[in-house]
């Protein structure tokens, strides 16, 4: 894996590098393409596994990430970039990548109608997909609140009530102790062990 | 005309009524074994009667045209016509309404009806499923047919007659003059296109929900629904009583009343067994599968039977 | 970085003029053809209250399913055909059209893509029929309460039966619902397709509310 970084790092001009959880490397917005043809045709990694995007909104930039496969090494490759975020009603504006996988145009058309970030050119991008004829703020991005939006939208039963899950197991099991014990599995061992004892 | 009976028409509504009720307790009977070879517990006996008084019960209907409506009433007529035409109980005056010489060609055709005014309702209704199962069906039906009509030619061609009522008659006496002891390989060739046309396991393509939806009857609802579902339930009894006619010796009139139904009975429901029989064996068809089956075997042993017939007599 | 617009579709189902081959020319109006838009009637039960109660029997003890599995709901269906659970022997059997059947299963949440595909269907049925929303996110939403994109209560674009709570209901009682159901229409209080047909407005307006793509007539057959 090194080795294949290292060739690519001779070739692109790679910002970061981490394999913390998976290897990620991250490029400029306009390295991006020629990176992914250059992976795709001489570095092996012919299966996309999916495009999806992030909403930094305190750094005001998204994240792209493709997640690529290499069926021969059966390793993976995560490539990054970042892009400029436009406030809504403008779009961000990325390059499109269909030409190199047929699937590609199928998450460019999500990436569009879930975050607002259009696709010049990849085939049947501006058709709606999952949300026919969405009106709003793109409802991925951050600055959209979904609670908001649906109690206004979808007429909300009243005497709707939520509990902690934690909390309310504890004061259903254990009505006696109050919730002292922070630690909820070990709390359940000790006391079926007192049970049986009792 | 002078000396027409008009109680017939009485007679024939009677045998209709009496058909459906039959036919609707042996779907009941028959569900309740398909059920049982699955483990199950299956629907209740008189399912089939509720089922279809709900359906005549339903309140809103659409119509998508005049074929459309005539769609139901083609397949009903096919179904009530082979019933009406056929001595049901040979020898008694109310079961054999209206048979008359040369009623083999009129049942031949009855029997093609329905599916013709299945395909042009089913087409008229403007679903794509249903055009599909409508070209699915009829081409099966079609290649069933084939092996079918070689038979009837053949057993035509050994009694020396068109008319069902004395092929019934030829075969009475012992059951050693059966079409089953004196032709079987005709009887071997029908009973194989009877798998075709009774829609069930091996050649239920069509009809299969899994499939297709539904098939030429996909858009049909309410009472043009429950018309279909009648003539489901009177079709496979009118036929197999034809081909008890046919090859097992008919049904005739003996002195005891209850003798001669329960002879009816017998020879109906195991020949109706059959089709059930192998439905439960063998897994279903798909359509190129069983139109090439149908042009290999039973049209091979019809050819057979029409040689050997026309050799032997 | 232009404002996000579709483009525009299904402009084959707009009016246009058509050239026949003998020249003549005609305007064509799709929406018109595929589907009839006629207000739903109101269909009273029968005056003849035994007729009416021996109708309503065998309505309840011989069900037609259209079960609309786009949730996770629907997973619990299956198992009712199966040995274990067997349906069948309550008179419950699956329809593949909803032209055919009586019972409209909502196997879970409805999203806005699908409700506009269960408005179709519910309104394709023949009445009278009934509606069974299954699991809880049929009720308020369930766990997809605060969703930019899941109806929250099913009961304001169609007239629902009988609610069977739960995530995910058992199939046991998948078939306490139908019981219930089966009682509710033996005692007459089943009228749903009529109750749609009188607060047609009401629903319609909901409907439209939230399905922003109404590319079908009002009401289609």
């Amino acid at each position: 894996m090194e080795r294949i970084i290292e060739n690519i790092k001779k070739q692109f001009p790679l910002q970061d590098v981490n394999s913390d959880h998976g290897w990620f490397i991250t490029c400029e917005k306009k390295d991006v393409i020629s990176l992914l043809t250059h992976l795709k045709i001489t570095g092996g990694f012919t299966h996309l596994i999916l495009i999806t995007a992030v909403d930094w909104i305190e750094e005001d930039r998204f994240q792209l990430t493709y997640l690529l496969n290499n069926p021969q090494l059966k390793i993976r490759l995560g490539l990054r970039t970042f892009i400029e975020r436009s406030v809504w009603p403008d779009e961000s504006e990325m390059q499109s990548a269909h030409h190199l996988w047929p699937a590609v145009k199928t998450y460019q058309r999500e990436l569009h109608e879930m975050f607002g970030i259009d696709f010049p050119g990849s085939p049947e991008v501006n058709d709606p997909l999952i949300l026919e004829y969405w009106d709003d703020i793109p409802p991925y991005r951050r600055d959209f609140d979904t609670k908001k939006y649906s109690e206004e939208t979808y007429f909300p039963r009243e005497g709707r009530g939520s509990n902690d899950p934690a909390e309310y197991m504890k004061s259903q099991l254990y009505p006696n102790e109050g919730g002292k014990s922070q630690d909820f599995p070990q709390e359940i061992s000790k006391k079926s062990s007192g049970e049986k004892n009792a | 005309m002078a000396d027409f009976d008009y109680m017939k028409i009485v007679y024939a509504a009677l045998t209709i009524f009496l058909t459906i009720n039959y036919g609707l307790i042996l779907q009941g009977i028959i569900g309740k074994i398909y059920a049982r070879v699955g483990k199950r517990m299956g629907i209740r006996i008189f399912q089939p009667y509720v089922n279809l008084i709900r359906q005549w019960a339903t309140r809103t209907s659409i119509s998508h045209g005049v074929m459309y409506y005539l769609g139901p009433v083609f397949r009903f007529s096919g179904g009530a016509g082979i019933l009406i035409f056929l001595p049901i109980i040979y020898g008694a005056p109310i079961f054999s309404s209206f048979s008359f010489a040369g009623d083999l060609v009129l049942i031949s055709y009855f029997m093609f009806l329905g599916t013709l005014g299945m395909a042009l309702g089913g087409g008229e209704s403007g679903h794509p499923y249903a055009a599909l199962g409508v070209s699915r069906g009829l081409s099966q039906v079609t290649m069933a047919e084939i092996p079918m009509i070689m038979a009837v030619y053949s057993i035509a061609v050994q009694y020396h007659s068109l008319n069902i009522t004395e092929i019934v008659a030829a075969q009475q006496g012992s059951f050693l003059n059966w079409t089953l002891f004196t032709n079987p390989i005709a009887t071997a060739a029908a009973m194989l296109a009877f798998l075709g046309s009774m829609m069930r396991s091996p050649f239920d393509v069509v009809l299969a929900p899994q499939e297709i939806p539904i098939g030429p009857p996909t858009e049909y609802q309410s009472q043009f629904l429950a018309m279909l579902m009648t003539n489901r339930t009177i079709f496979p009894v009118a036929k197999t009583i034809l081909f008890v006619n046919f090859f097992f010796g008919g049904v005739a009139l003996y002195d005891n009343y209850l003798l001669t139904f329960l002879v009816f009975f017998l020879k109906t429901f195991l020949v109706y067994m059959w089709s059930v029989f192998v439905g439960l064996s063998f897994p279903r068809f798909r359509v190129d599968h069983s139109i090439r089956w149908f042009l290999k075997y039973p049209m091979l042993i019809g050819l057979i039977s029409i040689i050997f017939v026309n050799i032997r007599y | 970085m232009a404002k996000m617009n579709y483009k525009k579709r299904f402009s084959d189902l707009e009016k246009r003029m058509v050239t026949s081959p003998d020249g003549e020319e005609f305007e064509v109006d799709p929406m018109k053809d595929y589907f009839s838009d006629a207000r739903p009637k109101v269909h009273p039960p029968s005056k003849i209250t035994p007729l009416e109660n021996f109708m309503n029997w065998c309505r309840a003890e011989s069900i037609y399913i259209l079960g609309f599995g786009t949730g996770c709901g629907a997973i619990e269906m299956r198992p009712l055909m199966s040995p274990m659970y067997d349906a069948f022997r309550f008179g419950i059997h699956w329809r593949p059209t909803p032209r055919q059947s009586t019972v409209f299963v909502i196997g879970g949440y409805a999203s806005v893509k699908t409700i506009k595909r269960i408005v179709r269907s519910y309104e394709q049925m023949q009445g009278p029929k009934w509606v069974i929303g299954l699991c809880s996110c049929t009720i308020n939403g369930g766990m997809y309460w605060d969703s930019y994109n899941t109806v929250n209560r099913l009961d304001h674009y169609i007239p629902v039966d009988v609610y069977i709570t739960g995530c995910m209901p058992r199939p046991e009682a998948l078939l306490d619902g139908f019981t219930v159901l089966k009682k509710r229409i033996k005692e007459g209080r089943g009228e749903g397709s009529n109750e749609y047909a009188e607060n047609f407005d009401w629903y319609k307006a909901n409907q439209k509310k939230i399905i922003k793509s109404w590319d079908m007539p009002d009401y289609n057959w």
